[in-house]
Formats: structure tokens, C-alpha cells, sequence
């Protein structure tokens, strides 16, 4: 130990490193493509699985929709075909019923399953839009960027039935120059007048979500268009521990009992479950994370073993030079640490220089990818503790490679060592 | 200083075995310059390497500066090589990476000498053997009377008691070879203790005693009248 903090030990091996550099090199290269690999493919895996968390960082990940459709099974005395009238009381059921649901709106659209886009009319200009209708709660299942100090829908919007909106980021563009400000202005919607209070970047509110489209209160949506007590579907959430799975098929169970459908009857209620299909892109970026670091790790083990077949033939070569140290006064634990602070140190070294070669190229195809949006990469980065867990691994590696040829280099007499040509 | 009494050694070579020495008995004091002769494979080699603790004997005491060297460990056994014994080889067995100067200093790594005072000993005994303007050469640079200073040097660095020569000017000539044994007999003077083997007459004779090995005995032991070298060395 006290060998390890000597200066003159470091001279030593620096001496030696130093002076036989074509062995120096070869060994570094070997360690060093190995932690390079490493450092590359973790974080490669990690930008991907950053990636595709992007592209869902606007909705809760824990989403479902559900709608309902006609009958498939005649039951309880009703014929097959019967529509089924979703209410907007049934979300005060299914929300009681359902323990594992955070939040729930029912949502009422126009435009966008049917029926004609609103006509949608500002001074001379004038182009149609999906209309939605909206609870406020919506909000906190998917983060609405809303801009230019706007807001979303709000309880008082509900309350009053006010006639405001947030209109979608290319509505604003079509509707308004561009050093207009939209908040506070009038558009007309269906003739009647409405405030613009937000505006939003597009956001995955929902599956179909663009951002040519305007949202309106729920309430404002229902005077609007006499849609009375009728919802067009449920928006979802259910806590982040929850298997969105049963929750699917628990929603799905309650509107049927509640609408008199057939329990078997799999065409009356849809469903879109957000949540699972996250959960299968997500399991398929930790499957490649898991991946790059079975094959990292296996490439830095082949560097460190190439760097001991290089120590033990550079023993033999040198079986000489040590039987003279030995000759002169080393003692075989000198010998052996010698050896050993030499594979750690040109492990460490070419660790280092893997590491800091393979952060680079990852800082390279950030910027690359930094300006695509489309594609599901993002801050390719490797968890500082794997970094260090390589390091570790390789020092470890390094010492155990190395203890087979220090042990080979003190296992013979120093005579015979002298006598090696 | 040195002293060995009964001394074997046998070498294992397969179900054969080899008895190279057979009962050794020798001593010698303080400031002595021994020549050790004997016909190629009379175990000159084998009884240098036991007295320099590099081998070691089957049976037989060895007692160096009054201390009984047994069965050592290794470990001990290269402390005390490097406190109390210095060789020079043949074959010179310099470092090749290293300079001159990092070769003589190496002996003074292992006392854990810091690293300006190995220097400045290392320059101090490179100059005594007349080579101070060559310590940061290389030895493929040095020619062989050269690399045989430097390995004296290296041998003196440590300050043994003991130095062991094992044919030091077999590879030289004749005029590189004069140069290094009145190096040797200047260390002598100094008062240190050397043991030379060697196959040359007029080599022996530069020593102050003569011992000659035949099957594995010493049958002759001798003082005799020092030629000195400097005469030959202009
Ligand atoms: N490691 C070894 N294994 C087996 N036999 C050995 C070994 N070293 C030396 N010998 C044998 O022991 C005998 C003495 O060898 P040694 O080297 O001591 O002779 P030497 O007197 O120094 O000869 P030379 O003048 O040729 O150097 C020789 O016959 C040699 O073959
Ligand atoms: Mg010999």
C-alpha cells in the first residue's frame, strides 16, 4: 500500500510504460475500443429511451380513452346494433368505481369523428377547425404548452359557461399576423363570438391531437351544440402505480353494466390505451440499454483480457530485465506491484481516454440530432455511476489480468531469470 | 567478510543429477581481491551465484559480515543483496530502456533513495568510472567496455560490502579489459571486498589471490604479487 502513494514507484512505472510504447499503445487500444463500445452504446440506448420519453412528456403516461360504439350482442332485452348513449354522469361512476382513476373528463368533440369542422371566421379570414369541448381538469392529464401568457380552460369557464378558447398554434398563425397578439382578441366560431384566452403548442391530448384545433369549456360546448347530457368519450388518467391494463378492463366492465351492454360483447365500448403501449416502447429502450450493457461490458472484458496477454508476454520478454531488478534488490512484492500498477495504471489510462473518445462522439450526435424533433433521440448521455462502475470493473479486471504474469515474473529464480535470453 | 564451509549443490536435470560443488570451503576477509579460476563447467558460476544469494546451496553454511545466511525468503534474500552485494556480469545486463545514469541509480530505487539523491549518487559513481558525460545514454549506444564501467558503477551505487564479478571482461579485449580491472582494483583500494571469476591468466593475476575449482573442489588457494593494471592503460 505505502508502494502505491511512492513517488518513486509512479517514476518506475512511468519509466517502464514510457519506454516500451508500442506495447503501451497496443494495450491501450484494446481497452480503450472496449470502454468506447461501452460508453457509445449505453448511450446511444439512453438517448433513445430519453427520446421516446420525450415524445410523450405532453400526457400522462398512465392515459386511456374510451368511447362506446352499437351493440354486437342482443342483451336484456334490447336487439343487437343499439347505440349506446355515454353520459357525462357515467364519469362520476366509473370514478367512484374505480379506485385506481386520478382523473377523468368526459370530452365532447366536433369535427374531428364526424360531423363538419367549425367554421371558424376573423375579419376577412376564415378556415374551419375541430372544435372540443373540455374540462379544466384536462390540464393536468396532458401539459398544454400554452403561450404568450395565456391560460387553459378554467373552473369559472366552466362555471358561467363563458365562450372563451385556446386555440392551436396554427390557428393562431392562420387567423392572426404575426405580431398580433392573440390573448384577449375575438374570434367567431359558428357566429358566435368567442375570447381567445390561450394558445397551445401541439400536444397529444389525445391520440387524434393537432394544433389546428380549438378547445372551448365543456359546458360552453354543450349550449353550443345542444349536446345535452351525452359525452362522446372519457379521457382517462390513472395513477402512475396503477396496471392501466385493469384499469382499462375495469372501465370498460362498469359502462357496460351501467349501459345494460353484454359482458362479452367486445364492440359497444373502445378503448385506447395509451398507458400499455408506453409501457412496450418504454420496456423496448430498457431491453437496448440492457443490451449495450451486456455488450459494452463483454467488450471491455476482451480489452483488459488483451491487455493481460500482452503484460504476460511482455513478462516473458521481459523475464530478463526483472531477474537484473531482482539481481539489484527488488523484492518479489516490489516485482509484482510493478507489474500489477502497471496494468491498472495503462487500464485507467485507456479507460479514461475510451471514456472521454465515446462522450464526444455522443456529444457529436446530440448536436446531429438536436434539430430532429421527429426522431425519438435526446440527450444521449451514460448514468455517471455506470461510468464509474466501468472504471471500477476495469481496475478491478486490470489487477486480477495483471496478478498472472506478476505471479509468473517472482515464481522463478532470480538466477534463472538472469539466464533468459 | 565472506566465509563458506562445506558447501553442496547438486543440479536436478530430469531422473539425472549433477554435483557441481562438492564440499566448498573458503574465506575471505575484508578488502581481499579474489580471482576464482577453473576450466569452463568447474562450477564457477554456481558458487558465485550462491554467495550472491541469486541460488542457493543444497548443504553447507554461508556466513556473510558475520551473519549466517540460511534458508532465507526471498524477500529477505533480496534486502540483503541489495544492502550488502553488487554484481557485474558478463554479459553486463544493463537495462536497455534505461540511460546510464537511470541503470546506476536503479539499485538506489530499491534502498528507497528519493529520487534527486539517486541522481546526484548515480552521476557521482558514473564519474568515477569516467563516464559521467555518457548518463543519458542509452546502453545500445555505450560500447562494451562502456556498458561494463556503467555496470560497476551500477554495482558500486549501493555501497556493498560484497562485490561479485562474474568473468567481467570475458567479452571484452584485451586493452577494454586492462581499463576495467584497474577499475576494479581502484574499488579495491578503496578497501571493498571482490570476488572475480575468470578464465584469463593475466586477469588473475591483477587480483591479490588466486583460487582454482576443479570438479567441483578448490584445489589450489594462493596469495600472490599484484600487477596493477594502470600499467597497461595509458
Ligand atoms: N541451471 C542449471 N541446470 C543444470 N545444470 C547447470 C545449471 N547451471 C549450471 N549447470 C551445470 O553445472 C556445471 C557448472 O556450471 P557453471 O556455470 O558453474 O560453470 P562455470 O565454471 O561457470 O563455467 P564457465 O567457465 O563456462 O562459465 C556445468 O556442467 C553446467 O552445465
Ligand atoms: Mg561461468
Amino acid at each position: 500500500m505505502r508502494l502505491l502513494f511512492d513517488k518513486n514507484t509512479w517514476q518506475e512505472i512511468f519509466g517502464s510504460i514510457g519506454k516500451n510504447k508500442t506495447r503501451t499503445i497496443i494495450t491501450v487500444i484494446g481497452v480503450l475500443w472496449g470502454i468506447f463500445i461501452y460508453i457509445a452504446l449505453a448511450g446511444a440506448a439512453k438517448g433513445l429511451d430519453n427520446g421516446f420519453e420525450r415524445n410523450f412528456e405532453t400526457v400522462a403516461k398512465n392515459s386511456l380513452w374510451a368511447w362506446t360504439n352499437r351493440t354486437s350482442i342482443p342483451y336484456g332485452g334490447f336487439k343487437i346494433g343499439r347505440a349506446v348513449p355515454l353520459k357525462v354522469g357515467d364519469a362520476e361512476v366509473l370514478r367512484n368505481r374505480i379506485p385506481e382513476i386520478e382523473y377523468i373528463a368526459p370530452v365532447n368533440t366536433k369535427g374531428v369523428f364526424g360531423g363538419e369542422a367549425a367554421l371558424t371566421v376573423r375579419g376577412l379570414k376564415s378556415n374551419s377547425y375541430p372544435v372540443y369541448g373540455y374540462f379544466p381538469e384536462i390540464a393536468k392529464m396532458a401539459t398544454q404548452k400554452i403561450y404568450d401568457g395565456g391560460r387553459f380552460i378554467n373552473e369559472e369557464d366552466m362555471e358561467y359557461s363563458r365562450k372563451v378558447c385556446v386555440i392551436g398554434e396554427r390557428v393562431e398563425q392562420e387567423m392572426f399576423e404575426e405580431d398580433e397578439n392573440p390573448i384577449g382578441a375575438y374570434i367567431r366560431v359558428e357566429n358566435v363570438y368567442f375570447q381567445v384566452v390561450g394558445v397551445h403548442k401541439f400536444s397529444q391530448t389525445t391520440p387524434f391531437g393537432t394544433d389546428g384545433d380549438i378547445f372551448i369549456p365543456f359546458n360552453t360546448f354543450k349550449k353550443l351544440y345542444n349536446t345535452g347530457e351525452s359525452a362522446q368519450f372519457f379521457t382517462i388518467a390513472a395513477y402512475d402505480d396503477a396496471d392501466v391494463v385493469q384499469v382499462e378492463k375495469d372501465v370498460k366492465r362498469v359502462l357496460k353494466s351501467i349501459h345494460r351492454v353484454h359482458p362479452d360483447d367486445e364492440r359497444a365500448i373502445g378503448s385506447f390505451n395509451l398507458g400499455e403501449i408506453f409501457g412496450r416502447i418504454m420496456g423496448f429502450a430498457q431491453g437496448i440499454t440492457f443490451l449495450s450493457l451486456i455488450v459494452g461490458l463483454a467488450t471491455i472484458l476482451a480489452g483488459v483480457i488483451g491487455i493481460g496477454n500482452i503484460l504476460l508476454i511482455s513478462v516473458k520478454e521481459r523475464t530478463k530485465e526483472l531477474g537484473i531488478r531482482r539481481a539489484l534488490g527488488a523484492t518479489p512484492g516490489e516485482v509484482r506491484t510493478l507489474i500489477i500498477l502497471e496494468s491498472v495504471f495503462l487500464t485507467m489510462l485507456a479507460g479514461v481516454i475510451g471514456i472521454i473518445l465515446g462522450a464526444g462522439v455522443l456529444s457529436i450526435i446530440n448536436m446531429m440530432t438536436a434539430s430532429n424533433t421527429d426522431f425519438p433521440y435526446t440527450n444521449p448521455t451514460v448514468p455517471i455511476p455506470l461510468v464509474i462502475g466501468a472504471l471500477l470493473v476495469m481496475v478491478i479486471l486490470g489487477t486480477l489480468i495483471g496478478l498472472i504474469p506478476a505471479q509468473r515474473a517472482v515464481s522463478i529464480k532470480p538466477i534463472d531469470a538472469l539466464r533468459e535470453e | 567478510m565472506i566465509e563458506i564451509r562445506d558447501l553442496h549443490k547438486s543440479y536436478q536435470m530430469g531422473s539425472n543429477s549433477l554435483h557441481v560443488l562438492k564440499g566448498i570451503n573458503f574465506k575471505a576477509e575484508e578488502g581481499e581481491l579474489v580471482a576464482i579460476m577453473g576450466s569452463s563447467g568447474s562450477g564457477k558460476s554456481t558458487l558465485l551465484n550462491i554467495l550472491g544469494m541469486l541460488d542457493e546451496a543444497d548443504t553447507g553454511d554461508y556466513i556473510l559480515d558475520g551473519v549466517k545466511i540460511e534458508k532465507l525468503s526471498e524477500t529477505k534474500a533480496a534486502r540483503y543483496r541489495n544492502k550488502f552485494l553488487g554484481f557485474v556480469f558478463q554479459s553486463f545486463n544493463l537495462i536497455n530502456y534505461k540511460t546510464a545514469m537511470e541503470n546506476v541509480a536503479l539499485p538506489l530505487y530499491y534502498q528507497k533513495v528519493s529520487r534527486k539523491d539517486r541522481e546526484t549518487k548515480a552521476l557521482k559513481y558514473l564519474e568515477q568510472v569516467g563516464l559521467k558525460e555518457w548518463a543519458n545514454h542509452l546502453p545500445s549506444e555505450l560500447s562494451g567496455g562502456q556498458k561494463q564501467r556503467v555496470a560497476i558503477a551500477r554495482a558500486m551505487a549501493a555501497e556493498p560490502k560484497v562485490l561479485l564479478a562474474d568473468e567481467p571482461t570475458g567479452a571484452l579485449d584485451s586493452t577494454t579489459s586492462y581499463e576495467v580491472m584497474d577499475l576494479i582494483q581502484q574499488i579495491n583500494d578503496q578497501g571493498n571486498t571482490i570476488l572475480v571469476v575468470t578464465h584469463e591468466e593475466d586477469i588473475a593475476h591483477m587480483c591479490k589471490r588466486i583460487i582454482h575449482l576443479r570438479d567441483g573442489v578448490i584445489v589450489e588457494d594462493k596469495k600472490i604479487d599484484q600487477v596493477r593494471a594502470s600499467e597497461y592503460v595509458q
